[in-house]
C-alpha cells in the first residue's frame, strides 16, 4: 500500500471525523453552558428572582465563571474512598453522554456516524451512564451516596423500561432503526401535524415523564435530593470531577431534547411546510424543538414538588409499563389492519 | 484491511484481560467492573463481524441491566471473599475441565465445517446481503424460530413468577398506601370550617362517619 492509498483511506477520514467531533463537542458544550443558565433563569422566574445576572451582561457568562471556579479548586478525595474507581466515575458519566451524540443528526446527513441502529446506540448509551452513579456511590465509602446509587439504580432501570417501549412504537410507525430515517417518516404535507407527536400523543407524554426520570431530573431527582441524601451520589465530590457530574448530567438532558425532537417532534424538518420556513436551516428548526422540550423539562422542576420513592416506582412499573405496553399492541394493530405500515 | 484486524485484537486483548481480572481482583466489585469492561469489548467485537444488532442488544440488556443488578448484589453482601478464595486450588480441577469442554465446543461450532464441509450446509437461514442484520434476525425469529422464541419468552415469564412467589410476604400488622383511597380525598372528606365563639369554645365534635 502506497501513501497515498493509505492517506485516502485511513488517514483522511481519520482527520474528518476528529474534525467533525471536536468540532460538535465545542458546540455541545457552549450550547450547554447556556442550557445551565437557561435552567437556573427559568427557575428564577417561576420564582419571581433574577437568578445569576451579575458575571457579564444578563448573566450570560456565569456558567464560564461557574468552570473556572471548579476547575481551579482543589480536587479532594476522602482517605476511606477507592481512589480508582471514585475518580473514574464521573469520567464514565461525562464520557458516555458525550458519546451518545455521535449518532444523532441535527440535520439531513449533518450526523458524525449515521448508523443502522442509531437509536439502540443511544439507548445503549443511555442505560450504561448509570454506571457513572453507582460506581461514585460505591467508591464514596460513605452512607448517604451509596443510599443514592441505590435509589438511582432501580430508578434508571425502571424507567428505561417504558422509554424503550415508547421507542418501539416510534420505530413500528417509521420501518427503520436508523434516526435520520426516523425523521425522514415524519416529513408529510400535514407539516407540524405529520409529526409523531399527534399520533402517538400518549406516547410523547409518557417519553416525557420519563425522560425527567432518566435524567433524574426533579419531580424524580430521589437520587440527589438534598432533603434526605445532603446531595446524593455527587456528596464527597468537590471541583473538577464535580463538574463532570454536572456536565454529564446536563448533557443527558440535552440528549433527551434531542431524542425528543426526532423520534416525536420532525427533527430538523420545518413545521410549515412552503417556502419561507423550508429556506430556514433544517439545525435551526432543531436547536428551537430541541430547546421548546429543555423548556418543558425546566418547568417540571420549577413547579413540581418531589415524587416519593415509592410513588416514583409506582408510576414507572405500574402505569406507565402497562400503557406504553398497551399502546405497541394497539399501534401495532393499527398499522397492521390499516395497511399503514412501513414497507 | 489491516485496520478491522488491529480493531479485532484490540477488543479481543482487552476481553481476555478483563475476563482474567474478573477472577483475578481481589475486591468483587472490581471484578463485576472488570465483567461489564469484558462485556462491552465483547459487544464491540460483534460490531466487528457486522451483527451491530446483537452488539447493542448485548450493551442494552446484558450491560445495562443485568451486570446493575449483579452489581447491586455484590455491593450489598458482606462476604469474606478471601474465605472463599481459599480452596481455589480444590475447585481448579473442575473448573478446568468445564473450560475444556467448552473450549472443544467452541472449536466444534466456529469450525465444524472445516472438519466436515457439509456441516456449511446446515445452516438453516443465512443472512441476506442486501437487508441490515435487524431486519434479517426479524425475518427468521417471529416466522422460523417462533416456538422457540415464544417458549424462551415463557421460561423466563415463569422465572419471574416464581421470584415473585419467592419473596413476596403479606406481613400483618403494616400500614400500606392504597394510591386509590388517597386521590380520592378531597376538601369535602377531610376539612371541616368552623366557626368558634369567643370565649365559649368547641362544643363536642358530632360523630363523623370513619375515615377513608
Amino acid at each position: 500500500m502506497t501513501f497515498a492509498e493509505f492517506w485516502t483511506a485511513y488517514l483522511w477520514p481519520l482527520i474528518v471525523m476528529v474534525a467533525q467531533s471536536l468540532l460538535l463537542l465545542v458546540v455541545l458544550l457552549i450550547a450547554i453552558a447556556y442550557i445551565l443558565l437557561a435552567d437556573r433563569k427559568i427557575w428564577a422566574a417561576v420564582q419571581i428572582r433574577r437568578g445569576p445576572n451579575v458575571v457579564g451582561p444578563w448573566g450570560l457568562f456565569q456558567s464560564f465563571a461557574d468552570l473556572l471556579k471548579f476547575v481551579f479548586k482543589e480536587p479532594i478525595i476522602p482517605a476511606g474512598a477507592n481512589k480508582g474507581v471514585f475518580l473514574l466515575a464521573p469520567l464514565v458519566t461525562c464520557v458516555l453522554a458525550l458519546a451518545a451524540w455521535a449518532v444523532i443528526p441535527v440535520n439531513l446527513n449533518w450526523v458524525i456516524a449515521d448508523i443502522n441502529v442509531g437509536i439502540l446506540f443511544v439507548l445503549a448509551i443511555s442505560s450504561l451512564s448509570i454506571y457513572g452513579i453507582i460506581m461514585a456511590g460505591w467508591s464514596s465509602n460513605s452512607k448517604y451516596p451509596f443510599l443514592s446509587a441505590l435509589r438511582s439504580a432501580a430508578q434508571m432501570v425502571s424507567y428505561e423500561v417504558s422509554i424503550g417501549f415508547v421507542v418501539i412504537t416510534v420505530l413500528m410507525c417509521a420501518g427503520s432503526l436508523n434516526l435520520t430515517a426516523i425523521v425522514q417518516a415524519q416529513d408529510t404535507s400535514l407539516g407540524l401535524f405529520g409529526w409523531y407527536w399527534l399520533p402517538l400523543f400518549p406516547m410523547f407524554v409518557i417519553f416525557y415523564v420519563s425522560a425527567l426520570a432518566e435524567t433524574n431530573r426533579p419531580p424524580f431527582d430521589l437520587v440527589e435530593a438534598e432533603s434526605e441524601l445532603v446531595a446524593g451520589f455527587m456528596v464527597e465530590y468537590g471541583s473538577t470531577p464535580y463538574m463532570l457530574f454536572m456536565l454529564g448530567e446536563y448533557v443527558a438532558i440535552a440528549t433527551m431534547c434531542a431524542m425528543a425532537t426526532i423520534l416525536f417532534m420532525g427533527g430538523w424538518l420545518s413545521p410549515i411546510p412552503f417556502a419561507p420556513f423550508t429556506w430556514v436551516p433544517g439545525v435551526v428548526w432543531f436547536s428551537l424543538k430541541a430547546l421548546f422540550f429543555f423548556f418543558l423539562i425546566a418547568m417540571a422542576k420549577a413547579i413540581v414538588p418531589r415524587y416519593r420513592y415509592d410513588q416514583l416506582m409506582r408510576l414507572g412499573w405500574k402505569v406507565f409499563l402497562p400503557l406504553s405496553l398497551a399502546m405497541v399492541v394497539i399501534v401495532a394493530a393499527v398499522l397492521h389492519f390499516t395497511g399503514l405500515a412501513p414497507a | 484491511m489491516i485496520l478491522p484486524a488491529l480493531f479485532f485484537y484490540l477488543f479481543a486483548g482487552v476481553c481476555i484481560a478483563a475476563a482474567v481480572m474478573v477472577i483475578a481482583s481481589r475486591n468483587p466489585v472490581h471484578s463485576v467492573l472488570f465483567l461489564i469492561l469484558t462485556f462491552f469489548n465483547a459487544a464491540a467485537l460483534f460490531v466487528l463481524l457486522g451483527a451491530e444488532f446483537l452488539a447493542l442488544i448485548v450493551l442494552v440488556v446484558y450491560v445495562g441491566a443485568v451486570a446493575v443488578l449483579f452489581l447491586f448484589v455484590v455491593m450489598m453482601l458482606d462476604v469474606d471473599f478471601a474465605a472463599l478464595r481459599s480452596g481455589f486450588l480444590n475447585y481448579l480441577p473442575v473448573g478446568l475441565l468445564v473450560a475444556g469442554i467448552f473450549l472443544a465446543e467452541l472449536l466444534l461450532v466456529g469450525g465444524g465445517w472445516i472438519i466436515s464441509p457439509h456441516a456449511a450446509k446446515t445452516i438453516t437461514a443465512p443472512i441476506p446481503g442486501d437487508i441490515t442484520n435487524t431486519e434479517a434476525i426479524g425475518r427468521v425469529l417471529y416466522t422460523r424460530y417462533i416456538h422457540y422464541f415464544q417458549y424462551s419468552g415463557l421460561i423466563l415469564l415463569v422465572a419471574m413468577v416464581g421470584a415473585i412467589v419467592l419473596t413476596m410476604r403479606h406481613r400483618v400488622n403494616v400500614k400500606r398506601q392504597d394510591i386509590g383511597t388517597q386521590n380520592a380525598r378531597s376538601k369535602r372528606n377531610t376539612m371541616e370550617l368552623r366557626k368558634v365563639a369567643s370565649g365559649q369554645g368547641l362544643e363536642e365534635l358530632p360523630p363523623r362517619e370513619a375515615a377513608e
